[in-house]
């Protein structure tokens, strides 16, 4: 059909409706919670990221005559039970998170996007076999894949990333599917099919383009997300091992000093729960904001 | 309804089979010689015979996978290879004390989640949905395991109103039973009553501003009348198949949650089993999660139907 139109002069080629991005970030800004999300996201790069360069003891840095010490001012979040700095381990700890939450989450994006595009755009029998295997990788809860894969890969840090992001991956092939659907439906790729614009070309240039916010917010949470899991997995054994630092080791290993150090526990709890919440708070910021409903 | 069920087994089967793949597929992921690994330290060579003999390792890998089938298909899961007890066993005996963790935990969640969810609605920009939604979101974002460790610190250690950790079957001491799983229970049900909370306040902002309700209003009908009879009963459908799909979630918060509380569950035994290397009590706990879920989604789709009468009409 697209050859029979070829003698015809081509027309202009359609603008793409773009998600107006200024519009977007204006509306960002003028929400609190949103505002909030950032703030508390940003804090936690920036320290994972300085790490280095703190005036803070070595993460693995022990000190035997400060066993299991009460927060003080030497030791601003106290010593865990061979006297490391829990603050210094929180800190490095942070980067162990953030890696986690990100490097899955890229992971998911990379495979289920174009994946869930495939599934879209081509029907038929390519979108009933990736549908099923979607739907059989949903059926086995997060955590349990996650476990699963981190038992039988052996436990690590990367694996757990591994791990975290092909269990995530079933939630970007969905939603880059329907979106990809959606988009199809559209004037202007009717249009632009008409006019002979070829099956990549269509997709770079009109599908990627217009499915890419609501994905954005899909990933934002999905790191809050991958966080937890990462966390669960460590508390577990299974994630970033010892003694290298993270949140969800050190918990496992503060559930047995309960009693006589508290402050071992209360620590990295906190601090998965503040970065969490603050990509919580980010997504459903950017939610609204890249919401064209509403303006 | 028959037909409708039946079709939607038929269309479960190719996804079953996947997630059998799948399975069967983990175990080539590990290094080396998976028998060697079945077999234990001591590597007796007649068990690794029999092994080899048992899942046809010698054959071409679809012949394996056949095998590996078979054996499911008649009840065979495989021999967990610490407590040499048949994984299928193992399973049934550790289940129902999961199922019990997560039928407390989902009460939980539906006496805190929905009441929250439909005054959060009523109230929309108060004050008072307000504070339910950063409640909620703060019930998102609070990784379980550690509200578990600062529960028991706090209901245990510091007040000792509640043990910290055990299990009594309920047909041991129903009583006693209930009082150690509260804790867990609670700790469980309020990531899902966060969920419950925002699913249940969206679909009653939706049903709130529907013409019947206006309608219920108008005739003068009370408002905790309209509130429950009308508005909730038609925002419920939603909140159902949210509710069942929340299984995934109650099971794995369940393994973390019986884990802290030292609760001997099924998510005791796949964290255990991973540390034991005992693959095929991993890869049977896998197998059974992902079809129950799978059945549990067909059930969340004939319940829609049954109280959804338009569904029925296609």
């Amino acid at each position: 059909m697209v050859e029979k139109l070829g003698a015809v002069a081509p027309a202009p080629e359609p603008e793409p409706e773009r998600p107006a991005g200024n519009r977007a970030l204006r509306k960002l800004r003028r929400s609190p919670a949103a505002l909030f999300g950032g703030l508390l996201v940003t804090f936690f790069v920036v320290v994972a990221v300085l790490a280095p360069v703190l005036p803070i003891p070595g993460p693995a840095e022990t000190d035997w005559g400060a066993v299991r010490k009460a927060p003080s001012m030497a030791h601003w979040f106290g010593t865990d039970e061979i006297g490391r700095d829990v603050l210094s381990r929180m800190i490095w700890g942070a980067q162990a998170s953030l890696l986690a939450g990100v490097v899955s989450v890229v992971i998911a994006v990379l495979l289920g996007v174009p994946l869930g595009v495939l599934a879209g755009y081509a029907r038929g029998w390519t979108d009933a076999v990736i549908s099923r295997f979607t739907e059989a990788l949903l059926a086995t809860p997060f955590l349990i894949l996650a476990i699963a894969l981190a038992a039988f890969l052996g436990p690590s840090l990367t694996n757990a990333m591994i791990a975290i992001g092909l269990s995530a991956m079933p939630i970007f092939i969905r939603l880059a599917r329907a979106q990809t659907m959606s988009v199809l439906t559209e004037d202007y790729v009717e249009s632009a099919h008409a006019v002979g614009v070829g099956h990549l070309a269509l997709v770079w240039r009109y599908v990627l383009p217009n499915i890419f916010p609501p994905i954005l917010v899909q990933a934002t949470l999905t790191i809050a997300t991958a966080i937890i899991a990462e966390a669960s997995l460590s508390f577990l054994g299974l994630g970033q091992q010892p003694p290298a630092p993270s949140w969800g080791s050190m918990l496992n290993i503060a559930k047995n000093f309960l009693e006589q150090a508290p402050w071992m526990a209360l620590w990295p709890g906190m601090a998965i729960f503040l970065v969490v919440l603050g990509f919580n708070l980010l997504g459903d910021g950017l939610r609204d904001a890249l919401d064209p409903r509403d303006t | 309804m028959l037909a409708f069920l039946g079709r939607r087994c038929l269309i479960a089967i190719p996804t079953i089979i996947l997630i059998s793949i799948f399975v069967f597929g983990l175990q080539k992921l590990l290094p080396g010689d998976p028998v060697l690994v079945m077999a234990g330290e001591e590597r007796d060579p007649e068990l690794i015979a029999l092994l080899r003999e048992k899942y046809r390792l010698n054959d071409p890998i679809p012949v394996q996978y056949a095998a590996w089938v078979g054996n499911i298909v008649q009840g065979d899961l495989g021999i967990s290879l610490r407590t040499q007890q048949p994984v299928t066993a193992l399973i049934a005996e550790k289940l129902p004390v999961t199922v019990q963790l997560a039928v407390m935990a989902l009460i939980i969640a539906l006496v805190i989640g929905i009441p929250a969810g439909v005054l959060s609605a009523y109230k929309k920009g108060t004050w008072i949905d307000w504070v339910a939604n950063v409640v909620a979101l703060s019930g998102l974002s609070v990784p379980n395991f550690w509200l578990g460790i600062m529960m028991i610190l706090l209901v245990s250690v510091q007040l000792g109103w509640l043990p910290a950790s055990g299990y009594v079957p309920l047909s041991e001491d129903p009583g006693q039973s209930i009082r150690t799983m509260l804790m867990p229970a609670f700790v469980l049900g309020t990531a899902l009553a966060a969920t419950l909370m925002r699913h249940t306040r969206s679909a009653m902002l939706g049903v709130l501003q529907s013409d019947y309700v206006r309608t219920a209003r108008a005739k003068g009908m009370g408002e905790g009348t309209v509130l429950v009879k009308h508005a909730l009963r038609n925002a419920l459908v939603p909140i159902v198949t949210v509710t069942t799909l929340l299984f995934g979630e109650l099971l794995a918060g369940a393994v973390l949650t019986e884990q802290i509380f030292t609760i001997p569950g099924f998510g005791k035994l796949v964290v255990d089993a991973v540390f034991n290397r005992d693959y095929a009590v991993v890869q049977g706990v896998v197998l059974c999660t992902g079809v129950a879920f799978i059945f549990l989604n067909i059930l969340a789709d004939a319940t829609q139907r049954v109280l959804n009468p338009r569904m029925r009409q296609e």
